[in-house]
């Protein structure tokens, strides 16, 4: 009875299409001749397609409406099949190993343009988990990311302009600008939430970048600042291949301690409050926790992968301008966030592989890559909202519990 | 007398309108104290004052901890009142939904603890054992509480009266001196409220603390609060005994209405 309804439905999409369609897709007036063609071929064409592609949405979308009865009804493991995966030692330790050796054999085995675009996506993983801590665990809505970005990068540009400070001086500096003026952003923002905040963080990302563009003694305005030097290693000169490389590496290690820093802030008391707050704010504060306190946390050590990937950023392009830090490089950084799963730290480096590589080598299709990302990007949004991993909660151990995780009473 | 929390003509108002009038109130140590009233009386308002959601226009709320020294709260930071000893459950449920039963509670140890950013980095010793006795204190909360086979269950799957219960594990975990519960009971079924009622008694007896409640449901406050202090129109209108409340003309005036020949 239910198929009979869902081919009926299926049924009057693909007539309704036909119809919408008609005008353009069946009628061609030709000029030359002066005659009308009738198409009716395509109108086929129209309909069958419709029909299936209805036919095939409404059973995804039924399954997905089943799905979370079942999970309601509490008959299917609480546990989502990624996180399984993750938890079978059997499968995510040569999984690891595999990664590891890809990971290591990378810029050996393809060109430096490949290594190239790696280092591009390993830079936008340290974005995106540096956001993951205002957006995904703070539950802070940041649009305006990318002026951290920005400062980091033109800290290194203008120091090293003026000063002539090299990269590995400036990385902690430009690390402690992020801090500094994610306290500067968090302060006005304290008292606002949702689509406010969203608001005000969107002006502060135009301001920086209209600064940038605009102080032409400061920042040399919109023609940017060239000839920032690479990152440097005692002193050895490489040539440009090699400089490559080693930025990927720089890259690779500096993705690691992102990671390593993000899991065990997460796993602590801090990050306890920062989900509290984002679940609940007056019952956070209620529970003692000092509101201002955990926010400005938030942004502050948000904002600090971002001035180092900046200093990065620079180093690798070797030339900026504000150009390059416009809101669409937040909202990317966003997307990132929230495709991956908000407050996973594996969803979000899995978020920024797919949506930094995916345009790269969709390139074969040329004028279709943009449409085939969008699309992908809603079918995402319609059967996997809450990204592609999902955070699950730790689960503790205690006094009253064996080592397995399971308790030894009851 | 040792009143842990004491409140002298407290006053709060909206713009114009008037939400608590002159308002006294004492809570002595180990005392179960209730407050009631008709609907939109300022119950709740008074509790927010108290908590330092809101800063009372006019009026003196001083707290003296046990052991500790007496002092004037009027408008403080909420995270400073739970920090005091203050404790507080909500009118709706507000837990934090998507985190465990155990992490709800470990939440409430949040003020209790101080491992700051770079401890949590670098997890040295002891930020370890600080994180250990926050999850082992936690879980004995639970045990007391009576929600120690849920500990990993999501908040927001729990039924609705382990909600209630959860939410007063994760006061009692501020290790407050003075819980103030709002409306406990509102939407449990009988059995659920017969086991509250054990619950506040023995939080009252085994754990010292006092416990100043809102209420609606009478068969509770009767049987277990030391005194009842009544608000309506944001006024106090009587306190005393559970007995003299009973037969207190104004109170039942106030339940019923001006027409009924009682």
């Amino acid at each position: 009875m239910k198929a009979l309804s869902e081919f009926k439905k299926a049924l009057i999409i693909s007539l309704w299409f036909m119809l919408l369609t008609f005008p353009i897709m069946v009628i061609r007036v030709n000029t030359i001749e002066k005659v009308v063609e009738w198409r009716w071929r395509n109108m086929a064409f129209i309909g069958i397609g419709s029909f299936l592609l209805s036919f095939v949405w409404r059973y995804l979308l039924g399954r997905k409406e089943k799905g979370r009865k079942l999970a309601e009804a509490g008959s299917v493991e609480a546990r989502p099949f990624s996180r399984r995966l993750l938890d079978e030692p059997r499968i995510y330790r040569p999984a690891l190993a595999a990664v590891t050796l890809f990971a290591v054999a990378f810029p050996f085995l393809f060109s430096s343009y490949q290594t190239n675009i790696m280092t591009t996506a390993l830079m936008y993983v340290m974005l995106g988990l540096g956001l993951n801590i205002v957006v995904g665990l703070a539950g802070l809505l940041d649009l305006g990311y990318v002026a951290f970005y920005a400062v980091g990068a033109y800290s290194y540009a203008l120091l090293n302009h003026h000063f002539g400070l090299g990269f590995w001086a400036i990385l902690p500096v430009g690390a402690l600008l992020g801090v500094l003026f994610g306290i500067l952003l968090g302060f006005p923002v304290l008292r606002l939430r949702g689509d406010y905040l969203a608001i005000v963080t969107l002006g502060f990302g135009e301001i920086i970048r209209l600064i940038l563009e605009n102080w032409n003694e400061f920042s040399f305005g919109p023609s940017g600042i060239a000839n920032i030097p690479r990152p440097g290693l005692f002193g050895i000169q490489m040539s440009l291949n090699e400089a490559t490389i080693y930025l990927y590496f720089l890259m690779i290690a500096l993705c690691l301690f992102t990671i390593f820093v993000v899991n065990r802030l997460q796993d602590s008391r801090i990050g306890r409050a920062w989900i509290a707050l984002r679940e609940d704010e007056v019952a956070c504060q209620a529970m003692g926790i000092d509101k201002t306190k955990t926010k400005l946390t938030a942004f502050a050590l948000g904002a600090t992968w971002a001035g180092m990937v900046g200093v990065i950023f620079a180093a690798k392009t070797t030339f900026i301008n504000p150009a390059s830090f416009t809101f669409l490089e937040s909202a990317m950084i966003l997307s990132i966030v929230v495709l991956g799963g908000m407050g996973s730290i594996i969803g979000v480096i899995l978020g920024a592989f797919i949506l930094i590589l995916t345009p790269e080598y969709l390139r074969a299709f040329s004028n279709y890559r943009m449409l085939l990302f969008g699309t992908t990007m809603v079918l995402m949004m319609v059967f996997r909202p809450q990204g592609i991993v999902t955070n699950v909660r730790r689960i503790y151990k205690f006094r009253a519990r064996g080592r397995d995780g399971e308790p030894s009473q009851a | 007398m040792d009143s842990v929390l004491e409140v002298n003509g407290t006053t709060m108002d909206f713009g114009g309108l008037r939400a608590l009038h002159a308002v006294d109130l004492q809570v002595r140590q180990g005392e179960i104290v209730a407050l009631i009233g008709p609907n939109g009386a300022g119950k709740t308002t008074f509790f927010n004052c108290v908590t330092g959601i809101y800063d009372p226009t006019e009026g003196d709320i001083f707290i003296s901890p046990p052991g500790g020294k007496r002092r004037r709260i009027n408008g403080i930071k909420i995270n400073r009142a739970a920090e005091l000893g203050m404790a507080r459950t909500f009118q709706n449920v507000r837990l934090f939904p998507n985190m465990t039963v155990l992490e709800n509670v470990m939440i409430g140890r949040h003020c209790r603890a101080k491992a700051g950013v770079l401890g949590a980095i670098f997890r040295g010793w002891d930020t370890r054992r600080e994180e250990q006795e926050i999850v082992d204190h936690s879980y004995e909360i639970l045990v007391k509480i009576g929600l120690a086979d849920q500990v990993d269950e999501l908040a927001k799957n729990l039924p609705y009266g382990a909600q209630r219960r959860l939410e007063i594990a994760r006061a009692m975990a501020t290790e407050p001196f003075l819980l103030l519960l709002d409306e406990p009971a509102a939407g449990m079924n009988p059995r659920e409220t017969e086991a509250l009622e054990e619950l506040i008694v023995q939080i009252r007896d085994e754990e010292k603390i006092s416990i100043l409640m809102i209420e609606h449901d009478m068969k509770i406050v009767m049987s277990i609060s030391d005194r009842i202090f009544v608000l309506d129109y944001g006024e106090k209108i009587a306190e005393g005994t559970p007995a003299e409340i009973r037969e207190n003309p104004v109170v039942i005036k106030a339940y019923l209405g001006e027409d009924v020949n009682a």
